[in-house]
């Protein structure tokens, strides 16, 4: 395995051109957390012209429902979870200036268009390596939308956290490419 | 008739949740080695040695393997010579559950109504397979399971003519359309025979046995390895990266059936493979 890429969110157009799939990658900076009932809300305040809580310019969103953190930790376990979900809502954030996500498992061919049209990039993180990504993250503050607990907007500032490009603004898929070299008949 | 108090069971089980969701078994966590050794993909071996890394981490009982700590999956097994004491065994099995996921910061994934969608706030109710057996002793299993890979399971009612091709052929299928989705390298398990709901519960039992262990009739046996090897050449790998550790092991069970019936059932566990048990 070749040295691990280190990026710096936010992203740029320029970072996200550097990234193809199969890259092991580190981020550092911020990440925002969100993930179904949050989507809806912010689709929904952007078809009607209003201004999200927070500048997605630049931005990744991580699809995460972390488990309670224990006195005296910033967060509980937090590993990834099924990106898939997020198909209907993805294009939408990518448009509003995201550079990209992070979750798990392949995400729809509307997806993969937006990332190739707005240039962005799709990471997973290991799925079931949730104490490890935990490790990762040294802060986690409360954005928006409290109300929605476990699905509230976060804000977690993370160092090191460990990813791999699966879908890049190529149109590459390593769920597609990955499978295809490995398979035996 | 030997009493057992709930304030037992009630320990028991809260114990039993918690260290289920911290401490992955040394089984599991050796064919993960061996698929760590296994593996042709430098992704996924990364990807292999990120989850073994986790598994240590996780140990320390700091933070729990996965953040989703699951559906509380409880197997009893009941003497017929035990007789509980000072309450009702489902009650006191869903306080231990209850004390379990408060005490072990366990995150609470149960919702009172699956259309309405409002969280039960702490992880109740749990399933519950009750069994009678012979002798005095209460034997408990918390199997804790994650969402995501029981999405990806299914029954299917097939005709006695599919035969064991038919049953080979739904089981690839099915693990090949759950791709990445239920976090990849899984142990599948399988249940042939009984009626439509005992044919998932075998399913999900198949999951309890010690990872990589064979069925005891040497047809079966065969058709694990057979099934098992097949899985690994599709090649979806750790995660669905791509790779040649897809499955960790195949676990097929069995069960008399109907003369007009020849049903299967498929339940999928993540790597995750939680399950710890005691005895009362």
């Amino acid at each position: 395995m070749p040295e691990p890429k280190r990026i710096t969110t936010p992203l740029t157009d320029q970072a996200v051109e550097g990234l193809k799939i199969g890259d092991n990658v580190l981020i550092s900076g911020g990440i925002y957390t969100a993930r179904d009932a949050a989507h809806k809300r912010m689709v929904e305040m952007l078809d009607r012209g209003e201004k999200l809580p927070f500048d997605l310019k630049g931005q990744l969103i991580y699809y995460v429902g972390p488990s309670p953190a224990r006195p005296g930790k910033v967060v509980g376990s937090a590993g990834p979870t099924t990106s898939g979900r997020m198909n209907k809502y993805a294009p939408r954030i990518l448009q509003a200036g995201s550079k990209g996500m992070i979750g798990k498992g392949e995400m729809g061919p509307s997806v993969a268009e937006a990332l190739k049209k707005y240039k962005g990039v799709y990471f997973a993180a290991v799925g079931g390596a949730a104490a490890l990504i935990a490790k990762s993250i040294t802060a986690n503050e409360l954005v928006a939308w409290e109300e929605l607990g476990a699905e509230a907007i976060r804000k977690l500032t993370v160092k090191d956290f460990p990813a791999i490009v699966v879908q890049d603004c190529y149109g590459g898929n390593l769920y597609v490419e990955g499978v295809k070299k490995y398979q035996r008949a | 008739m030997r009493e057992v108090s709930v304030k037992d069971i009630i320990a028991s089980v809260k114990e039993l949740c918690i260290e289920a969701n911290y401490q992955l078994g040394e089984d599991v966590e050796q064919v993960l080695e061996e698929g760590y050794k296994k593996e042709e993909s430098p992704t996924s071996k990364e990807t292999l040695s990120q989850i073994l890394e986790n598994v240590q981490i996780s140990r320390q009982g700091e933070f729990p393997l996965c953040q989703d700590t699951g559906f509380a999956v409880v197997f009893v097994d009941m003497g017929d010579q035990v007789f509980v004491k000072d309450g009702n065994l489902f009650e006191a099995i869903n306080e231990g559950v209850r004390q379990g996921y408060k005490e072990g910061y366990l995150r609470k994934s149960i919702l009172g109504d699956p259309i309405q969608r409002k969280n039960t706030g702490d992880n109740t109710p749990a399933v519950i397979h009750l069994n009678i057996v012979k002798g005095d002793k209460l034997k408990i299993i918390v199997a804790p399971k994650g969402g995501g890979s029981e999405n990806m399971s299914e029954v299917k009612m097939m005709k006695p003519a599919d035969g064991v091709e038919g049953v080979k052929e739904f089981v690839i299928d099915m693990v090949r359309r759950s791709g990445s989705n239920p976090c990849p390298p899984i142990i599948v398990g399988v249940g042939i025979g009984g009626t439509f709901e005992k044919c998932a519960e075998i399913a999900k039992r198949a999951l309890l046995r010690i990872v990589g262990s064979q069925n005891p009739n040497p047809f079966y046996a065969n058709l694990e390895k057979e099934l098992f090897e097949k899985i690994n050449n599709l090649g979806i790998g750790p995660q669905g990266f791509g790779g040649r550790v897809t499955a960790l092991a195949v676990h097929i069970e069995t069960f008399p059936c109907h003369i007009a019936s020849f049903p299967a059932a498929v339940n999928i566990q993540c790597h995750a493979a939680r399950h710890k048990e005691a005895v009362i």
